[in-house]
This record gives structure tokens, C-alpha cells and sequence, in this order.
């Protein structure tokens, strides 16, 4: 019997394996955070050891100073073709948004800037479906036009794991392959696998961070958890959703599907 | 709330359909709150948004989370929701009502392993009840609860519940579906979903999520014939690494296996997986697995492996149940990509055979199938396919049709009609070399004066092809040429007395006598052959077997022309039931796209399509002497 760990895991697997497969050139952008930490452990499952893709990390120089660390550790560990895209100033953002929204909308111009000089048909994302109500209604193979916008309106149909892969040009697809993950089962399958995380996922001193995201715009949250176990005996308590501590998603009430709109991940 | 630790094991994918307006995001937002499920702040984020758009606490805003939707207060998309009970997790897909959201739905529906239809009560069942019913069914969801909704809108009226109760059940039965219990309540006032309700003692049952409860999660089909759809062939090191997803069945280190349509075969070396302490010996339906074979033979992706004593069918035209999404219609002769498990091909469409109103359940031929109906069409394509019935193996019975960008339909396959062409696609015999005959055909032709040739009638049954074929013999003869007729009856007494009617057999018969008049034409005779050979695959062998010699000649004659005619009274019997599989009635008859000839029987005298044929056969005289052929 495949443990529900195994069925998550070979969702993703296969996920990996048809975007791998069917769109070219694909690139994967990679936080540094649990999530796509965990997505790209499972890169180097599908592909038997390999990281064929490139790891793509969106940069504001406003991340905590352990993230740099862990970054450039995995880096050398597992052999990563790392790209460090450089983000616009938050000058040149949308002046009408929120200000912890338009520091975030940095890495949506980051990515755009990316996608026009590259030319990247798809994108490997680690969004999960139960981070946020608008990320529930994503699809696994999410086609984006030319500025990235998100038709959530008009979304291509999906099922039976018939992933649509082809598109005109101009537009290109991000693919989610951790949608049907929750935040539990990524800590769980963290767990399991022994996957090396950021420390400042652990607590110290009564704090420690939920969700990892630049230094100006997130918070730590009141916490003991000082190991993976006491972050799971944690979630399987808490009410507090996880991107509490992030400020952009809390200053109106549409301020994420702002983002989201406009192409934020 | 709960403080409940929650176990690491799998959610129940639950989908909720039903009319729009009938309930179900309200159904959905109060059954989070009523599991404690929601999110610290959220009850009065809801309160808030209520009041200050001065409507009562509106209990859908929890899952209608976008602007867009709050305005318009209509969900658009599915939306994934989780929540436990006291004995599991699950996942709630809200699938929308309205009729141009049915790609949502489809969505949806697809990823769940079971079903809530909200009816309701005031409104009893209505258009779109029934469509997504039918879906439900059509996706392979059988595991339904009916939840009659707005009950306090009726006054909690037992008679009410007791008449949409036998409405909704009557409509599943006809579908096959028999729903685990239909539950009487109000998502509103909170009536019947966690406890029983006071206002509703009449009501004997569960309350609805002791219902959810019952349902059985879904588990892959170990036991079943193993496939696995080829996904890609990996070379990043010095291994070869075939991948793909297990659907059903297992599959064992040293287990031989097929590779289909290309029909190449060899032995599993290893199965494949990185950071793994224990080699795995076994790959069990539900895994992603790599696996090695001891033999470079030519897999690609679209290839589905399976043991040879469980092949798949192989066919190039196939019979679907499809639901259609787009816009534009569906029509005949419509050109499409089909995805089937990893492969995709050009496929056309051969015929609409009905389409069904999910209203009266009724079949209509028609034309053109409209955005969001359900119709049985028959799709052809140009290379052979690997595929199963739907009912025999899921995940390779089922197909997508995307035309240039976009998805546009789903469908479930079935062969009902259809031969597996397997059989007469493999070469058994492999220790055969053919001799060389000192004699050239040119020389047998001098001799006789005219050409050998395989003339193949093809036609309905009363379409004339026995009565022609002994008369063209008979004027054929008397011009002084080489001439047999080969018909059902004198072969199915003996070449072919082993086989019986079933489209297998059928394709077999035929197979057969492809062969044999291809063995008379080289040997310089006029072969006339009189058979209904209903499907163009078994034609375009016989024409192959035969090669240039062949003459595809199609006896034409409307239906209820031959049915008039009915020589042998079939047709009678076919129309009573007592004869299955026959054609143009209950199997098909595909025409001839191609014919080198057209006889019309309709209004025509024997003697003048006698004629008509002999005409063209003329082409088959030969001048001049044997000894200049040399």
C-alpha cells in the first residue's frame, strides 16, 4: 500500500515528469523556502539524481542572511544551475498599491523581466492549494499571457491528469506541482525524507518564522517549535493561517488577487 | 474546535453539484464552520463583508473569495476546501452551477471520489440536477448523497422531501446510480448536517456528515491487467530509463513486457528509484516509477506497457462517450488531437451516432453536438492505437480532444461493435521465408487474356452483392475468363467454420478471405468477393494482402431499401432482438471513403449493374501472345 506521503509524492513526480517532457525551455523558480525546497528534492527524485532544469531564484537583496547561506550550500551540494534574477527597485512599482504589496510586486517584475530576456515557455512554481483561497483556484498547468497576467475567469479545463501544454506564442505556463499539498504534509514529507530546511524555520528565543519572505515584509510568528515534530504538533493545532505574518496579503481586501492578477506567484 | 491531532492519511476528494442557486457554497461554507474549520478571524470577516454589503451572514463568501465572484455572488471556479470530521479529512471541490461553467465542474468532478447533490427542496430537480448527474456517472463517480436543500423554506415538510426524494432516485436509477442516502436539510439554519434537527423528527436517517462518513475512499487497481503508459525514456547517465505512472496492476523485476501499438517486447531489469536504501523487486498500480529493460528495443512516450497475455486492444477507430466544452460544435469529418494516456494523435470524426438530452435521457442523431452536451461519436485515426474499454482499465479508456490550444472535450471509450485488430496484426509464424515463382504474373495473364484480380464487394446486407457477384461470374465466365466467386456461405462451411458473428470473428472471416483472393488474383483468376465487410480497417488489409489487384467495389442500397428486400429475413429478425451485432442496425457499417467503383442497387435492374461492372472490369483484358511475354 502506497502511504499518503507516497501519493502526494508521486503526483508531483508526475507532474515533473510531463512539464519536463512537454514544455521546453523550462525553468523552476526556487525560494529557498520549505515548499520549493521540498519541490526541488522531488526534482532530484524524478530525474534519478539530476537537476535538469535550471533553479531560478527571484531576488530582492531583502532576504534574512541565512537564506543567502542555505542558498549557496545547496547549491554546491547538489550541483544547481542557480539563477539569481535581480528584482526592479520597489520605485518603479505600481505607486496605487499597498507598501508591503508593492515591495512584494518586485518579484513580479523580476519574473516578467526574466520571461521577456530568457524566453522561458514554462515555469515549475511550488504553490500549494491551501496557502491562500485565490491559489485554490489555480490549475496545475496555468497558461500566462505575454505580461503575465492570470485570466482567472477563463481557465482551461483539466482533468484525468491531461495537462494542456500547448499554447500560441507570447504566452507561457506556470506549473504547479505541489497544488494538491498542504503545509502539514509538507513538513511531514520534510520529515520523512530528511530534506535540509532554513533555520529560521526553528524557533529561538519564542519566535520563529511560518513563511519565509523578505526581511521588511515578514514577521516571525510566537513560537516554541524548535524541530520539525513541534512544527507538526503546531499545525495540528493552530487556526492562525500561515501567511499571517505576511503583511501584503492583509491590507485590503482584494490586495492579493491584486498581485495575483498581475502575474505575483 | 478541534485539538484532535490530524493523522497523516488521505482526505476524501468529495465534489458538490447541483442547479445554481440551490445551495451548495452556502452548504460548504457552513459545514466548515460547523467542523470548525475555518480560520481564526474568518467568521467575522464574513460577518463584516455581509454587513457592509447589508445582507444577512452570507455563509458562501467563505469559499467565493474573489471580488469578481462577491459582486456577482455566482462562483466561478472550483475551489479546493479542507475539513475533518471525527473519522477523516476531506476535500471539498466546489463545483459551480451555472451551464458555461461546465469545464469547471468537469474539473472538478474528475479529481473526486465522491459525490453531494444539493437539490433544492422548493425547487425540486431541475436542468442542470440532472446534467451534472449524468456527469457524475459519465466520470466514473458512483458513490452519490443527495442533500434536499432549503428545507425551512418548506416548513420542514415531510411530504415535500418524500416527493424531490422520488424524483431525484428515480432519475439515478436509470443512470445506475444509487445514492448512499438522500438527507433533508438547511445549509442556512444548520439543520440536519451534524445532528439531527428538531425541526425534522420525521426524519429517520443520518445527519449528512455521518453520511460523508460512509463513503469508501478510492484505491488503485492492483488487481487489474497491468499498464503503464510510457511517459518519457531518460538517458542521463548510462542507464536508459523508461518512466511512467503504474495505472493498474503490478509489475515485477524479470516480468516480460509488451509495448503496444508497436507490438516489441522485453524483459524488466531493474525498477529504477533515486535515494532508495532497497532495490525495489515490484511496482505496484498508483506508483511513478523508471524501469530497465535487457534489450535496446525502440519505446517511446505514448507506448503503453502491459504483459503480453493482457495486451491492450489495437485499433484504429473506436467508439466514445464524450462531453463537449467548447464553443464551437462538434461535427463529422472535424479533425482533432487526442491525448490518450501519453500519446497524442491526429484523430477524425467518423460519425455522431446520438446525442443524449440528460433531461429524458433520450438519443437523438444529429448533426453537430453543442457546447456542454454529452453525445456518442465515433473517432477514427490515422495510426493504430493502444487502448482499453473504460470499463476494463480507466486510465487508458478514457481519452481528451484538443483542438489547435485548447481542450475541448472528454470522452470514455468503448468498442461495442468494434473488432480488436490485435490478431490480424500479428505475425505468429516468424520461420518463413516465401519462394520465388519461376513464373511471372504477366505470363499468367497472357495466358487467360485478362489480369487476375481481387473484385470486393462491400455492402448491407440486401444490398444485392450476393445476386450481382453470381451473375458478373456467370458473364465473366462466358467471355471465357478465370472467374470464382467467394461468399459467406461457401467459406463460413469450411475455411472459416470456426468462427462465429462477434466483431472479433467478423474481422477474422474476413481477414481470411483477404487472403485467400489475394492467393487467387496471383494465380491469374478473377476473384469476386461478396461480403457485408462492414469496417474499412478489414477492407484496407484485404486491399493490402492484394495490392494492386484489388477493386474495391461498393454495392450501394439505402437502409430501408435493403430492408424490404431482407432475402434471408435478418432484417426481422435484428429488429425483434433476435439477432445482436447486425449490421445497420445494431453495428456499424462504415462506407467505402475511396471505392474504385459506386453500384447503385436502388433503382437499377440486375442486368445494368451487371453491365456497369463488367465495364469497368474491362481494364483487366490483356492483348497479345504468351510468347511475347517470353
Amino acid at each position: 500500500m502506497l502511504s499518503y506521503l507516497d501519493e502526494l509524492e508521486a503526483q508531483t513526480l508526475y507532474i515533473l515528469r510531463e512539464a519536463f517532457n512537454r514544455i521546453s525551455p523550462l525553468g523552476m523558480l526556487w525560494s529557498i523556502g520549505k515548499d520549493s525546497t521540498a519541490l526541488l528534492w522531488m526534482v532530484r527524485k524524478a530525474f534519478f539524481g539530476h537537476v535538469p532544469i535550471p533553479m531560478i531564484q527571484l531576488d530582492t537583496a531583502m532576504e534574512l542572511p541565512e537564506v543567502y547561506e542555505f542558498r549557496d550550500w545547496i547549491t554546491r551540494e547538489w550541483g544547481l544551475n542557480l539563477v539569481v534574477e535581480m528584482c526592479p527597485p520597489e520605485e518603479e512599482m505600481d505607486q496605487t498599491l499597498p507598501p508591503a504589496s508593492r515591495a512584494a510586486a518586485r518579484k513580479t517584475e523580476g519574473l516578467r523581466n526574466l520571461l521577456a530576456r530568457d524566453k522561458y515557455h514554462g515555469m515549475l512554481v511550488g504553490i500549494r492549494r491551501d496557502e491562500q483561497s485565490m491559489r485554490a483556484k489555480e490549475r496545475v498547468f496555468s497558461p500566462r499571457s505575454l505580461d503575465g497576467a492570470w485570466d482567472f475567469r477563463d481557465q482551461p479545463p483539466e482533468f484525468w491528469d491531461q495537462y494542456k501544454t500547448e499554447f500560441p506564442d507570447g504566452v507561457h505556463v506556470r506549473i504547479h506541482p505541489l497544488l494538491h499539498w498542504t503545509e502539514l504534509d509538507i513538513w511531514r514529507y520534510t520529515k520523512r525524507e530528511g530534506i535540509p530546511i532554513v533555520p529560521l524555520y526553528l524557533s529561538q528565543n519564542g519566535k520563529r518564522y511560518r513563511s519565509l519572505g523578505e526581511k521588511n515584509i515578514t514577521f516571525p510568528i510566537d513560537s516554541t517549535a524548535a524541530t520539525i515534530d513541534d512544527i507538526i504538533a503546531e499545525l495540528e493545532v493552530t487556526r492562525t493561517p500561515e501567511r499571517a505574518g505576511r503583511a501584503m496579503d492583509h491590507e485590503a481586501e482584494d490586495s492579493f488577487e491584486r498581485l495575483r492578477a498581475s502575474g505575483y506567484m | 474546535m478541534t485539538t484532535r491531532p490530524i493523522a497523516a492519511r488521505p482526505p476524501m476528494n468529495i465534489v458538490i453539484v447541483g442547479h445554481v442557486d440551490h445551495g451548495k457554497s452556502t452548504l460548504i461554507g457552513r459545514l466548515l464552520h460547523e467542523t470548525g474549520s475555518l480560520p481564526d478571524g474568518k467568521l467575522e470577516e464574513l460577518k463584516r463583508i455581509s454587513e457592509r454589503r447589508g445582507m444577512p451572514l452570507e455563509w458562501s463568501f467563505v469559499l467565493d473569495s474573489f471580488q469578481a465572484e462577491r459582486d456577482q455572488a455566482v462562483t466561478i471556479d472550483t475551489t479546493r476546501i479542507w475539513f475533518k470530521t471525527r473519522t477523516r479529512d476531506y476535500v471539498i471541490i466546489d463545483a459551480p452551477g451555472h451551464r458555461e461553467f461546465l469545464k469547471n465542474m468537469v474539473s472538478g468532478a474528475a479529481g473526486a471520489e465522491a459525490a453531494v447533490l444539493v437539490v433544492d427542496a422548493e425547487e425540486g430537480v431541475r436542468e442542470q440536477s440532472r446534467r451534472h448527474a449524468y456527469l457524475l456517472q459519465l466520470l466514473g463517480l458512483r458513490q452519490v448523497i443527495v442533500a434536499v436543500n432549503k428545507m425551512d423554506l418548506v416548513g420542514y415538510a415531510c411530504d415535500r422531501f418524500a416527493a424531490v426524494q422520488a424524483e431525484i432516485t428515480a432519475y439515478l436509477d436509470e443512470l445506475g446510480i444509487h445514492p448512499l442516502a438522500v438527507v433533508p436539510i438547511s445549509a442556512r439554519e444548520g439543520d440536519t448536517l451534524t445532528r439531527p434537527s428538531p425541526h425534522m423528527t420525521w426524519y429517520e436517517g443520518q445527519p449528512l456528515l455521518d453520511c460523508l462518513d460512509r463513503f469508501v475512499p478510492s484505491s488503485h487497481p492492483v488487481e487489474r491487467p497491468f499498464r503503464m503508459p510510457v511517459q518519457d525514456v531518460y538517458k542521463f547517465d548510462h542507464r536508459r530509463i523508461i518512466v511512467g505512472r503504474v495505472e493498474s496492476g503490478v509489475l515485477r523485476v524479470g516480468d516480460t513486457v509488451l509495448f503496444s501499438p508497436a507490438n516489441r517486447a522485453a524483459k524488466v531489469r531493474s525498477i529504477e528509484e533515486f535515494g532508495s536504501t532497497v532495490t525495489p523487486v515490484e511496482a505496484r498500480a498508483g506508483q511513478v516509477v523508471g524501469i530497465t529493460l535487457d534489450e535496446q528495443i525502440f519505446v517511446e512516450r505514448g507506448d503503453i506497457a502491459s504483459h503480453a497475455e493482457h495486451a491492450p486492444i489495437l485499433t484504429n477507430v473506436f467508439r466514445t462517450h464524450v462531453f463537449w466544452l467548447a464553443h464551437r460544435q462538434l461535427a463529422v469529418g472535424d479533425r482533432f488531437k487526442l491525448k490518450l494516456a501519453t500519446r497524442e494523435t491526429p484523430v477524425t470524426v467518423h460519425a455522431i451516432e446520438r446525442v443524449i438530452d440528460t433531461d429524458s435521457l433520450a438519443g437523438g442523431k444529429r448533426d453537430a453536438v453543442g457546447r456542454n452536451e454529452v453525445a456518442e461519436v465515433i473517432l477514427r485515426s490515422r495510426e493504430m492505437l493502444a487502448l482499453d474499454e473504460h470499463t476494463a482499465a480507466t486510465a487508458t479508456g478514457r481519452c481528451v480532444l484538443v483542438d489547435t490550444y485548447e481542450t475541448v472535450g472528454g470522452g470514455i471509450i468503448s468498442m461495442r461493435g468494434y473488432p480488436d485488430q490485435r490478431q490480424a496484426l500479428t505475425v505468429k509464424a516468424t520461420n518463413i521465408t516465401s519462394v520465388d515463382h519461376l513464373l511471372t504474373a504477366e505470363a499468367r495473364a497472357l495466358r487467360n487474356a485478362h489480369k487476375g484480380g481481387v473484385i470486393w464487394f462491400t455492402g448491407l446486407s440486401g444490398s444485392g452483392k450476393s445476386t450481382l457477384a453470381m451473375q458478373l461470374e456467370k458473364r465473366l465466365f462466358a467471355k471465357g475468363w478465370q472467374v470464382y466467386v467467394l461468399d459467406g456461405d461457401n467459406v463460413r462451411h469450411g475455411l472459416n467454420a470456426d468462427l462465429g458473428f462477434s466483431p472479433q470473428d467478423r474481422a477474422e472471416n474476413i481477414r481470411r478471405v483477404g487472403e485467400v483472393a489475394a492467393l487467387f488474383a496471383r494465380a491469374g483468376i478473377v476473384a469476386i468477393t461478396a461480403f457485408i465487410s462492414p469496417y474499412r480497417a478489414d477492407r484496407q488489409r484485404a486491399r493490402t494482402a492484394a495490392g494492386d489487384a484489388f477493386h474495391e467495389i461498393h454495392i450501394k442500397a439505402d437502409l430501408a431499401t435493403c430492408e424490404t428486400r431482407d432475402p434471408k429475413g435478418l432484417y426481422r429478425k435484428a429488429r425483434a432482438g433476435e439477432i445482436t451485432d447486425f449490421t445497420g442496425i445494431s453495428a456499424p457499417y462504415e462506407e467505402p471513403e475511396a471505392p474504385e467503383l459506386v453500384v447503385d442497387t436502388t433503382g437499377a435492374s440486375i442486368d445494368e449493374c451487371v453491365s456497369q461492372i463488367a465495364a469497368y472490369l474491362e481494364r483487366l483484358t490483356v492483348v497479345g501472345t504468351a510468347a511475347a511475354a517470353g
